[in-house]
């Protein structure tokens, strides 16, 4: 048993598929996706998506490093265990700043990384797209899009033609297998 | 010229021009022989998918040798104890120290290829960041081994960590050691993570082209099924930006903070205020020199110069030779503030580096590191790769020597004379720091057998066939 996924077209260049995502966003779909062997420049707007929220991600992170440095050695040099070393105060804000600096970097770092993790559903080791023959051909040179039965205004005769007709290569459906 | 710039020059008119066209402009491309995606992928998969080459193993064994060096005299210098390495009263810092700044420093260069040079939209950077980024990895591992046993009980080396020790004393944040702790933890941690995140598109797709089950699977997971998804690459590249972001202040920080640990003590000829840019220079310095010691011969050996072209060399030297002269600018600044501060001391300390106890470690450093790299003025030698290696070589081993000369004539001859010393190695400390390059490769080889040498998606990215509007922007 499998059931259906969506509809894939396959494109030999960035200028194909690029022109092809603008005329599907201009018919209307709303669940589709193009796969390209690289980031393609201006695909973005074409495609009508926004900007990418990682930064609030990376925010969200350097704010929690900067005060849990802050935290760190006021506990430890301050409330903890006091210590005099040097004449200087047991917490400053000034002299230790490579600590809090350092840890803003730090969980920046994470919170970008796990961030685009969270946005992009990763890991995610399966997924319907793979069982599409040359998918593995994405990574390669050739550029692919498909849109999902899912979207509403799909259709399994008009959407085939429709994307034969913007150029799309090999039509194939993606069939998802059950059991 | 363009004939509407010549037309009306004559002695009855001004000699204003009309209209003045910008002159034609040709940017050498990024990859050569108008090679394409598909080239591209097979080129760069190829390499980890092919049979393991016999001199592979050739290396990998010799570099396994070498790491032994690291690995006895480590197991010696624990089972007998701290006096088989040279250090001294007053040289407590020894070959140890000099050794991670060395190693530390060979590590900003990956960096700053990766993350400022993203910034600054350099596209040359793309064939070599990921070799680099490596580089920095490595180099990091090696030069985190030193501290950690030159702290002389290596099983307590956790009290450099923010957990109390068996007294319930937390360790004391007012030391530039202990600043030190964190900005090497975080740029090894960050330079891991940015290396990892470029390399996961590339992963995917060697996941993809897999045939044998363990690749499939040791490729699989560390994709993280990664599906080359528009909306993945959106996030991607912002995250990428970000990283690169994050991790330019970060470099700049790292060796600012190295610096601090000569810089905050009261000692003549470490206590100024030049250091943390100083070091920054000599550190992105001595990693360029690195870069190119390692690309040079990879780039013959797997046939890579439609990749790495002429262009992507002649930048490296650039760079070499402008950071090299900063580096020299400021050692004569040094010798300048030193004069003109009027201290007597730190006027001792630069007369006796260059003519002092260890002047000849002082003229191996000024000639390699301020004049050799003057030679990259002239395009010949630039465009002569062995030279252009050797010159590298030279400069990784000036590197090595400033190092050597800041730690060590300042400490063998502090303020006074009863306390002077002399600083020789052993054969322990030279073992040791051989060994590391035998680790540093191991772990190379491993690097270059295993996982993508260039990110592929960004060398495509600089192609011609990569632009969506077909060249008419």
């Amino acid at each position: 048993m499998d059931i259906k996924y969506g509809l894939a077209a396959t494109f030999n260049s960035a200028k194909d598929l690029y022109d092809a995502a603008g005329k599907i966003r201009e018919e209307g779909f709303t669940n589709w996706e193009c796969y390209t062997p690289i980031p393609v420049h201006g695909l973005d707007a074409q495609m009508g998506v926004g900007r990418s929220k990682v930064p609030c991600f990376t925010l969200a992170g350097g704010v929690t490093g900067f005060f849990t440095g802050m935290l760190i050695v006021w506990y430890m040099n301050s409330f903890d265990y006091p210590l005099i070393v040097g004449g200087k105060p047991y917490f400053s804000p000034i002299f230790p700043f490579p600590v809090y600096y350092e840890l803003t970097i730090l969980f920046a770092a994470f919170g970008t990384l796990f961030g685009m993790f969270f946005l992009n559903r990763l890991p995610q080791h399966n997924h319907p797209t793979f069982e599409h023959p040359h998918f593995g051909r994405t990574g390669d040179d050739k550029f692919m899009i498909v849109i999902e039965v899912e979207d509403p205004k799909f259709d399994d005769e008009e959407t085939q033609d429709f994307l034969k007709k913007v150029g799309g290569k090999s039509v194939t459906m993606i069939r998802e297998p059950i059991d | 010229m363009s004939s509407a710039t010549k037309s009306k020059v004559n002695s009855d008119t001004p000699a204003i021009l009309e209209k003045v066209d910008p002159a034609p402009w040709k940017e050498a491309p990024l990859v050569l022989n108008k090679r394409n995606f598909h080239w591209i992928t097979e080129k760069i998969c190829g390499i980890v998918e092919a049979k393991t080459p016999t001199w592979w193993w050739w290396c990998f064994i010799t570099a396994l040798c070498v790491a032994s060096f690291t690995g006895m005299g480590l197991a010696y210098l624990v089972s007998t104890g701290v006096g088989v390495w040279g250090n001294n009263n007053p040289v407590n810092w020894g070959w140890a120290i000099v050794n991670f700044v060395f190693w530390i420093g060979i590590g900003h260069a990956g960096t700053l290829i990766s993350a400022i040079l993203c910034l600054l939209k350099q596209k040359w950077r793309t064939s070599i960041n990921r070799a680099s980024e490596a580089m920095t990895v490595f180099a990091v591992m090696c030069a985190g081994i030193f501290p950690l046993f030159h702290v002389g009980r290596v099983w307590f080396a956790w009290w450099l960590f923010p957990l109390p020790n068996s007294n319930e004393i937390w360790p004391q944040f007012r030391s530039p050691l202990e600043w030190d702790v964190f900005a090497v933890s975080t740029y090894f941690t960050v330079s891991i993570l940015f290396w990892y995140m470029g390399m996961i598109p590339d992963l995917a797709v060697i996941r993809d082209r897999a045939k044998a089950t363990w690749r499939k699977y040791f490729y699989g997971v560390l994709a993280m099924g990664w599906r080359n998804a528009n909306n993945h690459w959106r996030n991607f590249e912002m995250a990428y930006l970000l990283l690169a972001g994050l991790s330019t202040p970060l470099v700049l920080s790292v060796h600012t903070i190295v610096s601090f640990d000569f810089a905050v003590a009261n000692l003549p000829g470490w206590h100024t205020t030049i250091f943390p840019p100083y070091f920054v220079a000599g550190a992105i310095f001595s990693g360029f020199g690195m870069v190119l010691t390692l690309l040079l011969p990879l780039r013959s050996v797997f046939g890579l110069h439609d990749l790495i072209t002429q262009k992507h060399i002649d930048n490296m030297c650039k760079i070499t030779l402008a950071t090299g002269s900063l580096v020299g600018y400021a050692y004569s600044m040094e010798f300048f503030i030193a004069w003109y501060g009027a201290n007597s001391y730190e006027g001792f300390a630069f007369i006796n580096r260059a003519f002092g106890n260890y002047w000849w470690a002082y003229w191996i450093m000024v000639s390699c590191n301020v004049i050799c790299p003057q030679l990259f003025w002239f395009k010949k030698i630039r465009e002569n790769t062995p030279l252009v290696w050797i010159i590298a070589i030279f400069v990784n081993v000036g590197m090595w020597f400033e190092r050597f000369v800041i730690a060590n004539t300042t400490l063998s001859r502090d303020f006074l004379p009863s306390s002077w010393g002399y600083y020789s190695p052993t054969v322990v400390d030279i073992f040791t720091f051989f060994g590391t390059f035998g680790f540093f490769s191991v772990l190379f080889l491993l690097f270059l057998r295993f996982l993508p040498l260039m990110p592929m998606a960004e060398v495509k990215s600089v192609i011609p066939a990569a632009d969506p509007h077909g060249g008419k922007h």
